[in-house]
């Protein structure tokens, strides 16, 4: 009831007081419509950041035959044959933190079309290899999980080959090749990449069904490579050790076995993605926090300026009977009205301007739930932290001098 | 005889300033009874507003006692104060201290909102029925700014009757307003006073006495007379008296 009453009584006072109100709120508003901007245009910024540094590979995992050791001599991993298609299998099925894995067997061989040949890498693997890598097709289709079960002669080319095989620039769709006398139908052609951060041309490959490369080529049965994607960069150490234990299991390792096999991330890139993500964040909260204590002092200086104002007012309502408690209730209680309500028009706001940036300036932006819960929550908590002191302020005062007062 | 609602005795109210101790009421008594209307007089620096103060629980006496409707004041808390503010007294201010763009039922509903026993539905009824008392029945809706002087008192003087007080005490109610105004006031106490309300009116205005029917003067923080008037004035009389206005 007491509370109800000082509700109203703070509701009045918000209402007589619009261009006063309004101003204050102005404060918050912006406070918290450019907080939710900023941060969506971070987050915006940040994803397109991630999906760029994920594009170059960054949560690749490859997993290759460690090194042995024969007669005290340490063996080249490629010539091992300890990874095997069911050393694969055990990793796709028991790892929790892979999105996707793909066998793989190489081999570098004589790309051949008519009077054209061009020497290239072949590769084979499963499907999912394209996402691994993240690169899409230019023209043409993948080969599917039938082809690599059927081990069908089909090929997916880079765009080096293309350029090399096919200079007359045909459709190299639908037509066939011969990898080392071995002739493939090229299904499709690999959108250009470009050379790696090692010079390596990315597009100088073939790339065909395992089992194919395995039996037609090779003539192998173990794999030179596996090669996989954690969910996600933060994941990736933890995907590394995990696909660690598996194999460990898989190849019946004691615990005073040295592992043979070898299990890497892409660290550096890692690292760059997080640095840059972590200083970004940063950057964010910083911008978001001076706004909202800016926010925060508009409302303290308001309240401030209108204690005083009501100096009057307050002699009166402690004459006729009102607490200090009571005041103090009515002035915290217009800051906390205030604040929520200019918070909830500053949300509306930023909402309103992330879109606008989005449709007419092109920016990437993203909204993130919490960046309207946090930029909400301080404003109401600064409103009351804001609010308190010249709430208090008007409760110790005399009523005989806030009466006399002109 | 009718019982005492205000006793006080011995009052002394002292306030520091810097080195020096004033003596603003120096070891004052008397009683009010109920049913009167008493005019406290005197000059600037009599002890006149201090001795407001203190009938208004607005200050605390330094030493004697003052005790209103049966409670002793002294050592109260400002909570309790406030409570007794809020119960015992009604409030009438010379610059009538109305919330401005506010209407004046809800300027009359004040005292009540800080009083959590009276129900929204009964606040409401009795701001009307005290609005209707000072004969403002049809202007319920009226802001301050909408009102005149005189009726901007009388919506002053519905809020202080709104918690049925057992006194109102009125700071020279009638010193912002012309003569004619004020008698119109004054009559409207004195028509208060006869349905037994007790009225407090400090004032520094001889006139204003005639119409109460006794006066306290003070004079440097003491009582320097009170008697019982025998001669009341009738303001509405005197209303009479005043040369015809043209409308």
């Amino acid at each position: 009831m007491r509370l109800l009453n000082l509700l109203k009584i703070a509701t009045k006072a918000i209402i007589l007081n619009k261009t006063r109100t309004l101003l204050t709120m102005l404060g918050i508003i912006i406070g918290v419509a450019s907080v939710i901007a900023m941060l969506a245009i971070g987050e915006g910024s940040k994803e397109s950041i991630r999906t760029n540094i994920s594009a170059m590979g960054s949560n690749m995992i490859t997993i290759k035959a460690g090194a042995d050791v024969r007669g005290g001599v340490r063996q080249e991993a490629s010539v091992m044959e300890s990874l095997t298609l069911s050393d694969f299998e055990a990793v796709k099925e028991s790892a929790t933190l892979l999105s996707y894995s793909s066998p793989v067997v190489d081999g570098r061989g004589q790309v051949i079309n008519g009077s054209n040949n061009w020497p290239s890498s072949i590769y084979g693997v499963n499907p999912e290899y394209l996402n691994i890598k993240v690169v899409d097709l230019q023209s043409g289709s993948m080969f599917t999980d039938a082809d690599v079960y059927s081990a069908s002669k089909v090929a997916v080319i880079g765009q080096t080959v293309v350029d090399n095989v096919f200079p007359d620039g045909q459709d190299p769709v639908g037509q066939m090749i011969r990898f080392n006398n071995i002739p493939f139908k090229v299904i499709g052609v690999l959108e250009e990449k470009g050379e790696n951060t090692f010079g390596q041309d990315q597009d100088d490959v073939v790339i065909a069904p395992y089992t194919t490369v395995q039996k037609r080529i090779l003539a192998i049965d173990h794999l030179n490579q596996i090669m996989a994607s954690a969910v996600s960069e933060e994941e990736a150490p933890d995907a590394v050790l995990e696909v660690s234990n598996i194999l460990r299991e898989q190849h019946k390792l004691t615990a005073s076995d040295e592992d043979d096999f070898t299990v890497r991330s892409m660290e550096e890139l890692i690292s760059t993605f997080s640095s840059t993500s972590e200083m970004l964040t940063i950057l964010l909260v910083a911008v978001a926090s001076i706004s909202l204590l800016i926010g925060g002092i508009g409302i303290m200086n308001i309240m401030y300026v209108s204690v005083k104002e009501r100096t009057k007012e307050i002699g009166l309502r402690m004459a006729v009977g009102g607490k200090g408690s009571d005041i103090l209730m009515q002035f915290l209680i217009e800051a906390i009205l205030i604040s929520i309500t200019g918070g909830v028009l500053g949300v509306i706001l930023g909402l309103g301007a992330t879109v606008f940036i989005e449709k007419f300036l092109n920016w990437p932006t993203s909204v993130a739930v919490y960046s309207i819960v946090i930029s909400f929550a301080v404003c109401a908590v600064t409103g009351i932290f804001f609010g308190w002191y010249p709430a208090r302020k008007a409760s110790a005062l005399d009523p005989i001098t806030a009466l006399r007062y002109e | 005889m009718s019982k005492a609602i205000i006793k006080i005795e011995d009052l002394k109210r002292e306030f520091t300033m810097g080195t020096e101790t004033v003596h603003a009421l120096k070891g004052i008594s008397f009683d009010i009874k109920e049913g009167e209307f008493v005019t406290i007089m005197g000059s600037s620096g009599s002890g006149k507003s201090t001795m407001l103060n203190i009938l208004g629980c607005l200050d605390q006496p330094t030493s004697g006692t003052y005790e209103i409707d049966g409670v002793r004041v002294k050592d109260l808390s400002r909570n309790e104060l406030a409570t007794i503010r809020n119960e015992k007294i009604g409030f009438i201010f010379q610059s009538y201290n109305l919330l401005a763009r506010t209407s004046a039922i809800e300027n009359v509903e004040l005292p009540l909102l800080y009083n959590s026993k009276v129900s929204t539905e009964e606040r409401r009824k009795r701001a009307i029925e005290a609005l209707e008392k000072v004969g403002l029945g049809d202007r319920l809706h009226h802001t301050p700014s909408q009102l005149s002087g005189g009726q901007q008192q009388r919506v002053a003087i519905a809020r202080s009757l709104v918690n049925n007080p057992v006194m109102i005490l009125a700071d020279e109610a009638t010193g912002n307003l012309d003569t004619r105004t004020s008698y119109e006031i004054m009559a409207l106490f004195q028509e208060l006073n006869k349905q037994g309300i007790t009225i407090t009116f400090v004032t520094h205005e001889p006139d204003i006495a005639t119409f109460s029917s006794r006066t306290i003067v003070l004079k440097d923080g003491e009582v320097m007379q009170d008697y019982n008037n025998h001669k009341v004035q009738s303001a509405a009389n005197e209303l009479a008296k005043l040369p015809k206005q043209d409308d």
